[in-house]
């Protein structure tokens, strides 16, 4: 599905990250987990063909990602940014609906099976009650899952999604977590970013430590996400604990000063 | 549904009225039955077949068409930056426009060359501003090209100054004041016949593109994500939009407040959904305008320039909008 190889990324004229490699397959879930300036943004926006990269080679589905045009990579990719506000007062249909664009010719207008494939989205996420709301005016949380609604309306095969569950409260973190797994049941491979390593291990098949300009770890959440590669990463002093039932929950130690 | 229905019909209904109003009313009044004698070929006396297709006819379209040419010009550059304070000359074409113009009247050239080199001032400047704009790289690309916008418009603004200061105090000043002010008194159905064509290249792009357009409101990321090559479309906004500015500039002179109150207006009552934004701020820009030069020339003896109407109505307007429209635009 998504293939990277060596990859180095930033910004024009600054590398922040390399030597990043990672495969992807098909109902796979990924999670990057990195510290605040880390690189996982840029690291996505380079997968998407948003940022130019700095070396190395990405593939989706086997074809070389600059071969790509702009609505292929939409066709086969869709994005979930990090919520913003700022929009125009778009309906939540109308903005799931934009989710079409590289379905459609660049005259036309949303035809029947768009609306259908809007409506599906917004049903799978159970939202459908807000679609006639303005985007302007829906919680946070909401908003989140309208952004989601609308990558899904890009039927993709891979579905990139940067901290979906920042600014989230607990009961729509757990939602939005619910929702990856199941997507990737139905066989989307799924790229997210967090910052919690809980999340890794718990709808994650593999995690990739993002830090120091580097890939630092790659492998099953148990294996890699461990109180050292915490420390390293974070900075801070870090316990993990297994629970019943083969899960993992990390529990971090605060300095108390005397 | 209906709400939006009803503003598409209440709009055309009202704009319909005023066009017979603006026959009806000023110097020499044409009843709605001798227009309508005119138009489909009845005999009616010369006097008011002259007043319809020589005087009034020619200054009611152009009315017409700068209104509708200035709002959709702002409704695409609203929607495209983001932004609902944004007149379609951000880019500088009004200010190009006032150059081109004020160096012919400078030059003494005549009032055609003053309607072409005000066209041909409009897009060099717009060009400028966007060859300049889009070669800061690393910024944001529409910050750029706002940026350039103003830097590029104080520096034309100087060489505006520069002529006026230069220019005969009893002949040439009086000109340029006068078409910086703005005025459809002496627009000639040859006028209008030249700055039609232009304004329809501009306007049929933006007719045709009129769902995708609703993506460049969103972050340039997301609507690139989504399949949109923003810079393409972006230029093509730009350049559609400029053109229909320029034409419009070019036969009325600058007109400020109408691309920018009126995509606002037309917003409140439709929703920002490009596709029916347009033809509603097209035919809300079109009846402003024509009651505003309606007014000019009924009010007083003397013309009232419209681009001191429109600001006189279109501030307070504006601001009562401002304070209706919540927190959404």
């Amino acid at each position: 599905m998504l293939e990277v190889r060596g990859l180095a990324f930033g910004f024009p004229g600054r590398t922040i990250g390399r030597d990043v490699s990672f495969a992807l397959a098909a109902g796979e879930v990924l999670c990057v987990l990195g510290p605040n300036g880390g690189g996982k943004t840029t690291l996505f926006r380079t997968v998407l063909g948003l940022l130019e990269s700095h070396g190395g080679a990405i593939a989706l589905q086997g074809e070389a990602l600059q071969e790509l045009s702009r609505p292929e990579i939409a066709r086969r990719v869709g994005y979930v940014p990090q919520g913003h506000t700022g929009y125009f007062a778009f309906t939540v249909r109308e903005f799931v609906l934009m989710g079409r664009t590289a379905h459609l010719g660049a005259f036309a207008s949303p035809g029947k099976r768009d609306i259908e494939v809007a409506s599906r989205a917004l049903d799978s996420l159970g939202i459908a009650p807000l679609a006639d709301k303005p985007v302007t005016e829906i919680s946070g949380g909401e908003r989140q899952l309208a952004l989601v609604a609308r990558a899904l309306a890009q039927e993709p095969r891979l579905l990139v999604l940067d901290e979906p569950t920042a600014s989230l409260d607990f009961g729509n973190q757990v939602r939005v977590l619910e929702r990856i797994a199941s997507l990737a049941r139905s066989g989307i491979a799924i790229l997210f970013a967090s910052h919690e390593p809980d999340h890794a291990f718990l709808c994650a098949h593999r995690a990739l430590l993002l830090g120091e300009g580097r890939a630092l770890e790659l492998g099953a959440p148990r294996d890699v996400i461990r109180a050292d590669t915490l420390e390293r990463m974070y900075g801070v002093s870090v316990q993990v604990l297994p629970l019943p039932g083969g899960l993992h929950t990390c529990l971090p130690s605060i300095r108390r000063s005397t | 549904m209906n709400s939006r229905a009803a503003s598409y019909w209440v709009s055309g209904l009202a704009l319909l009225g005023l066009v017979a109003l603006a026959f009806a009313v000023g110097r020499y009044p044409v009843s709605p039955s001798e227009l309508l004698a005119v138009l489909s070929g009845q005999p009616v006396t010369a006097n008011v077949e002259t007043v319809v297709l020589q005087v009034r006819g020619p200054r009611v379209l152009s009315a017409l068409l700068v209104g509708a040419a200035l709002a959709a010009a702002g409704t695409a550059y609203q929607g495209m930056f983001r932004n609902p304070l944004v007149s379609p000359d951000i880019l500088g074409v009004s200010t190009g426009a006032a150059l081109g113009a004020v160096l012919a009247i400078f030059l003494s050239l005549g009032i055609l060359w003053t309607q072409l080199f005000a066209f041909l001032g409009g897009l060099a400047a717009v060009g400028l501003v966007y060859g300049v704009g889009s070669r800061l790289r690393g910024h944001d690309p529409l910050l750029a090209l706002v940026l350039t916008g103003v830097v590029i418009g104080t520096l034309l603004g100087s060489a505006i100054a520069l002529l006026k200061y230069l220019a005969d105090p009893y002949n040439q000043l009086p000109a340029i004041t006068f078409w910086l002010l703005g005025s459809l008194a002496a627009v000639s159905p040859g006028d209008l016949a030249a700055a039609a064509p232009f304004a329809l290249v501009g306007l049929v792009p933006l007719l045709l593109l009129r769902w995708r357009m609703n993506l460049l409101a969103l972050p340039d990321d997301e609507a690139r994500a989504l399949g949109v090559d923003t810079r393409k479309l972006r230029t093509l906004v730009i350049a559609c939009a400029t053109l229909m500015t320029a034409s419009a500039v070019a036969i009325s002179g600058i007109i400020g407040w109408v691309g920018l109150l009126i995509p606002h207006a037309a917003r409140l009552l439709v929703g920002p959904d490009f596709g029916r934004l347009l033809p509603l701020a097209m035919l809300m820009g079109a009846g402003f305008m024509l009651a505003v030069d309606t007014l000019c020339r009924t009010l007083a003896t003397i013309e009232i320039p419209p681009g001191v109407l429109t600001a006189l109505i279109g501030t307070p307007f504006f601001l009562w909008l401002f304070a209706l429209s919540r927190r959404s635009w």
